[in-house]
C-alpha cells in the first residue's frame, strides 16, 4: 500500500476539489459539534441508540446524503453527454462515475431509505414497542454505514470501481482491473449486505412475533404486509450476493478462477449469480413502495383499501415470481430459445400481479374524497409514470425484441421509469407522510408540492428522450458520441431534465430546514389516518404505546376514532426497555477499517480489525444486560404532558 | 442427571464434524466427478438438516408450521435457482 497509489486519484483537479470540499465540510461539522458541546448528546442519543424510530431517522439521513452524492454523479454524466464530443470527463472517470452512481442509488439510497421507513413505521403499525432485536438493528445500521463509507472513500483513496454497478466479469476481474477499485465494490456490498440480511431476519421476527393482541395477519396494515414480504425476499436473496462477493474477492485477491475465462472458470456464472440476487433486489426496493402507496392512497381517499385480500395475494405471488425471472437480464449472452422462452414467460407473468395492484389503487380512489396532499401527489404521479415503466418492461421481456433494446438507453429509461416513481416517489411520499410521527409537525405543504411538480416534470424531461435515443441505438455507458449520430439535441434535453431533478431534491432538503424553523407543532394524527401508528402521541415517546392496544379489525384506529374510543385506555404498567449499545457502533467502525485494509490487501491491520470485530461479537454473546424499566409514575407524567399540549391521543 | 445431559447437542456436534470431514474427503480420495458431487450433495443436505433440527430446534415450538413453511419456501427457491442456472448456462446454452 504505497502512499502514491493511495492518493493517486487526487492528481485529478475535480477529485482534488471534491476532496477539499469534504474536508472543509467535515471540519465545519466537527467544530460545530464541539462549539455547541453536542458530542455527548450525539453519541448517547443517536449513534448508540436502539430506539427503532431514531435508527430509522439515521437511515433516512444517510440515504438523503447519499442521494446527493449519487445525484452529483448523475449530473456529471448528463453534463458530459449533453453535447457531442464533450471533454468534461475522460472515459476512465466516466466509467467510475456511472458505476458508483448505480451502486449508491440502489444500495445506499433506496435500501437505507426503505429500511429507514420500515424502522420508523412497522413497529408502530403493529402495536409494538421496538423491533425483535433492537441491538442487531443498530448493528445493521452501522454495517450499512460501513459499506457506504467504503464506496465513498474509494474515489479519493485508490480509485473507484469502474465495471458498472453490475460488476460483470471478466471486466471486473484481476486481469482487466488490477487496481483496488473493484475490491471496494466487493467489500462495500459485502459488509452492507450483512446488515441488510440481519434487518430482513429482524423484521420477519418482529412482524411474526410482536403484533398487538388481536392483530391477525389479515388485519395488518398493508405497509407491514409489504415489509413482511420484502424481508422474506431479503432473507432468501442476500445470501446469494454474499457468496458472489466472496467469490469475487477470492478471484480478485487470492487467485481463484471461479469467474475467470481460463482454468475451468466461467464468467457467465457471475452474471447469473448477480441477477439471482439482482432481480429480487429490484423487488425489495419496489414492494415497500407498494405498501406506502397503499397506506397513502387509502388515507387520502378517506376509504378503506380496495381488495385487501387480492393485494396480499399479489404480493405473495410476486415474492415467488421475483425469484424466477433473473435470466431476463442477460438474454443476449447466448442461451438458446428454450431458456429465453422460459424466462420471457415468467417475466411477463410478473406484470399480472403488478397490474392487479394498480387497479386496486384506482378502485380505492373511485368515489373517494381525495385530498391532494404532498404524499398523495406522489402517489397520483406514480401511477401513470410507473405504468409506462411496466409496459416498457414487458417490451423488454420479449427475448427476441430485447436483442434490439438491450444495453441501450431504452433499458436505462425503463428502469428509471420504474425506480423513480416506484421507489423515489414512494419514499418521499412515506417520508412526508410519517414525518409528523417523529417530529410532531408536518413538512411544509407548499414547498413539498412544489418539489413534487418540479420532480415529476423534470423526471419526464430527463428520461423520456432516452427511450427515443435508445431505439436509435444509443448504447448505455458510452462516455461520448460524435455529432453525426444525431444524439446531441435529445441528450441536451435530458441534461436539462437532470438539472430540474437536482432542483427538486434541493427543494426537498430545503423543506427540512424551512419546516423546522416555521412549522407549528400539531397534535397526533394530523392526516386523519387509519392505521395504528397514528394512535400514539406525536412526536412518539420512546416507549411508543403507554398501553398496548387490542385490535379487532383492519383499520382499528379509524373505527376507534369514529366510535370515540381511546385505544390506549387501560392500566399503565412498568415498561421494559433495552439499553443503548455502544458495541454495535464500535463494531461498525472496526468493520469499516477491516474492509478498508482488506481492500488494500494489508493483511496485518486487516487481521487486527477482524479480531476486534470477533471480540465484539464474543463480548456481546456473554454480555448480561437486561435493559431497564420505565416506571408507571414516569409514564403517567409523560402522557399527562402530551395531553396538556396535544389533546386526546388521535381524537380530533 | 440424564435429562441434564445435552444429548442432542453432542450428537449434533459430532455429527456435523463427521459430515464435514466426509465432505472434505472428496479432496483426498481419488473419486470420479459424479461420485464426488454425490458425496458433497448428500453430506450438505444431511448437514443442513442437522443444523436446523438439532441446533436450531425447528419443529419444537408452537410456530413450527410457519417455520416449516418458510424453510420449504427457501428450499424451493434454492431448487428453482439451481435448475434455472443449469438451464441458462448448461442445458439451454
Ligand atoms: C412489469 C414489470 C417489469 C418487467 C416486465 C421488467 C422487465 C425487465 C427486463 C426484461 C429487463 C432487462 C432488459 C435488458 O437488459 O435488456 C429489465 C431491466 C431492469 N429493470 Fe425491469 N421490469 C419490470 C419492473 C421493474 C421494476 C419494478 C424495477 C425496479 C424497481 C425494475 C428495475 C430494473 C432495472 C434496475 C433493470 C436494469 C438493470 C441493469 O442492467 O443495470 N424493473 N427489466
Ligand atoms: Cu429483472
Amino acid at each position: 500500500m504505497s502512499f502514491d497509489a493511495i492518493f493517486a486519484p487526487l492528481s485529478e483537479p475535480m477529485v482534488f476539489g471534491t476532496f477539499i470540499g469534504i474536508v472543509v465540510a467535515s471540519l465545519a461539522v466537527v467544530i460545530g459539534l464541539t462549539y455547541f458541546k453536542k458530542w455527548g448528546w450525539l453519541y448517547s442519543e443517536w449513534l448508540t441508540t436502539v430506539d427503532h424510530k431514531r435508527i430509522g431517522v439515521m437511515y433516512i439521513f444517510v440515504a438523503i446524503i447519499m442521494l446527493f452524492r449519487g445525484g452529483v454523479d448523475a449530473l456529471l454524466m448528463r453534463a458530459q453527454t449533453a453535447i457531442p464530443e464533450n471533454g468534461l470527463l475522460n472515459s476512465a472517470h466516466y466509467n467510475e462515475i456511472f458505476t458508483t452512481h448505480g451502486l449508491l442509488m440502489i444500495l445506499f439510497v433506496a435500501m437505507p431509505f426503505v429500511i429507514g421507513l420500515m424502522n420508523v413505521a412497522v413497529p408502530l403499525q403493529i402495536g409494538a414497542r421496538d423491533v425483535a432485536f433492537p441491538r442487531l438493528n443498530l448493528l445493521s445500521f452501522w454495517l450499512t454505514v460501513a459499506g457506504a463509507i467504503l464506496i465513498n472513500v474509494s474515489f479519493i483513496f485508490g480509485g473507484s470501481p469502474n465495471a458498472g454497478w453490475t460488476g460483470y466479469f471478466p471486466l471486473s476481474g484481476p486481469e482487466y482491473n488490477p487496481g483496488v477499485g473493484n475490491n471496494y465494490y466487493a467489500w462495500s456490498i459485502q459488509i452492507s449486505g450483512f446488515g441488510t440480511l440481519m434487518t430482513g431476519i429482524n423484521f420477519i421476527t418482529t412482524i411474526m412475533k410482536m403484533r398487538a393482541p388481536g392483530m391477525t395477519l389479515m388485519k395488518m396494515p398493508m405497509f407491514t404486509w409489504s415489509i413482511l414480504i420484502t424481508s422474506l425476499i431479503i432473507t432468501c436473496a442476500f445470501p446469494v450476493i454474499t457468496v458472489t462477493m466472496a467469490m469475487m474477492t477470492l478471484d480478485r485477491q487470492f487467485g481463484t478462477k471461479f469467474f475467470a475465462m481460463s482454468d475451468g472458470g466461467m464468467d457467465m456464472l457471475y452474471a447469473n449469480l448477480f441477477w439471482v440476487w439482482g432481480h429480487p433486489e429490484v423487488y425489495i426496493v419496489i414492494l415497500p413502495a407498494f405498501g406506502i402507496f397503499s397506506e397513502v392512497i387509502a388515507t387520502f381517499s378517506r376509504k378503506n383499501l380496495f381488495g385487501y385480500g387480492s393485494m396480499v395475494a399479489a404480493m405473495v405471488v410476486i415474492s415467488t415470481l421475483a425469484f424466477l425471472v433473473w435470466a431476463h437480464h442477460f438474454y443476449t449472452m447466448g442461451h438458446g430459445v428454450l431458456t429465453n422462452g422460459v424466462f420471457s414467460i415468467t417475466t411477463m407473468l410478473i406484470a399480472v400481479p403488478t397490474g392487479v395492484k394498480i387497479f386496486n389503487w384506482l378502485l380505492t380512489m373511485r368515489h373517494g374524497k381525495i385530498s391532494f396532499t404532498t404524499p398523495m401527489l406522489y402517489a397520483l404521479g406514480f401511477i401513470p409514470i410507473f405504468t409506462i415503466g411496466g409496459v416498457t418492461g414487458v417490451m423488454l421481456a420479449m427475448a427476441s425484441a430485447d436483442y434490439q433494446y438491450h444495453n441501450t438507453l431504452f433499458l436505462v429509461a425503463h428502469f428509471h421509469y420504474v425506480l423513480i416513481p416506484g421507489t423515489v416517489f414512494a419514499l418521499f411520499a412515506g417520508y412526508h407522510y410519517w414525518w409528523p410521527l417523529i417530529w410532531g409537525f408536518r413538512l411544509n405543504e407548499k414547498l413539498g408540492k412544489a418539489a413534487f411538480w418540479v420532480m415529476a416534470i423534470s423526471f419526464n424531461v430527463a428520461f423520456f428522450p432516452m427511450f427515443i435515443l435508445g431505439l436509435d441505438g444509443y448504447a448505455r455507458r458510452m462516455y461520448t458520441y460524435s455529432a453525426a449520430t444525431g444524439y446531441g439535441p435529445l441528450s441536451m434535453v435530458s441534461f436539462i431534465g437532470a438539472l430540474g431533478l437536482a432542483v427538486s431534491f434541493i427543494l426537498v432538503a430545503y423543506n427540512i430546514y424551512y419546516s423546522f424553523r416555521y412549522a407549528k407543532r400539531e397534535g397526533s394524527d394530523p392526516w386523519d389516518a387509519r392505521s395504528l401508528e397514528w394512535c400514539v402521541h406525536t412526536p412518539a415517546p420512546n416507549y411508543n404505546f403507554a398501553v398496548i392496544p387490542t385490535v379487532t379489525r383492519l383499520d382499528e384506529f379509524w373505527f376507534a376514532k369514529k366510535e370515540g374510543r381511546d385505544l390506549q385506555a387501560g392500566k399503565i404498567e412498568d415498561i421494559h426497555m433495552p439499553n443503548n449499545s455502544q458495541s454495535a457502533f464500535w463494531q461498525g467502525i472496526a468493520m469499516t477499517a477491516w474492509g478498508f485494509f482488506f481492500v488494500w490487501a494489508e493483511w496485518i491491520p486487516a487481521a487486527i480489525f477482524l479480531v476486534i470485530t470477533l471480540a465484539f461479537m464474543l463480548y456481546r454473546s456473554f454480555q448480561k444486560d437486561d435493559g431497564y424499566h420505565i416506571h408507571v409514575a414516569e409514564i403517567e407524567e409523560t402522557e399527562r404532558r402530551y395531553d396538556e399540549n396535544g389533546g386526546l391521543r388521535g381524537a380530533k | 442427571m440424564a435429562e441434564l445431559f445435552p444429548k442432542e447437542h453432542v450428537v449434533g456436534f459430532i455429527g456435523s464434524l463427521v459430515l464435514t470431514f466426509a465432505a472434505l474427503s472428496v479432496v483426498w480420495l481419488d473419486v470420479s466427478m459424479v461420485v464426488g458431487m454425490i458425496i458433497l450433495l448428500v453430506t450438505a443436505l444431511i448437514q443442513a438438516a442437522v443444523q436446523l433440527m438439532l441446533f436450531m430446534h425447528i419443529g419444537e415450538t408452537d410456530d413450527k408450521v410457519d417455520i416449516w413453511v418458510a424453510t420449504l419456501f427457501a428450499f424451493g427457491i434454492g431448487i428453482v435457482t439451481i435448475i434455472g442456472s443449469l438451464l441458462a448456462m448448461v442445458w439451454g446454452y
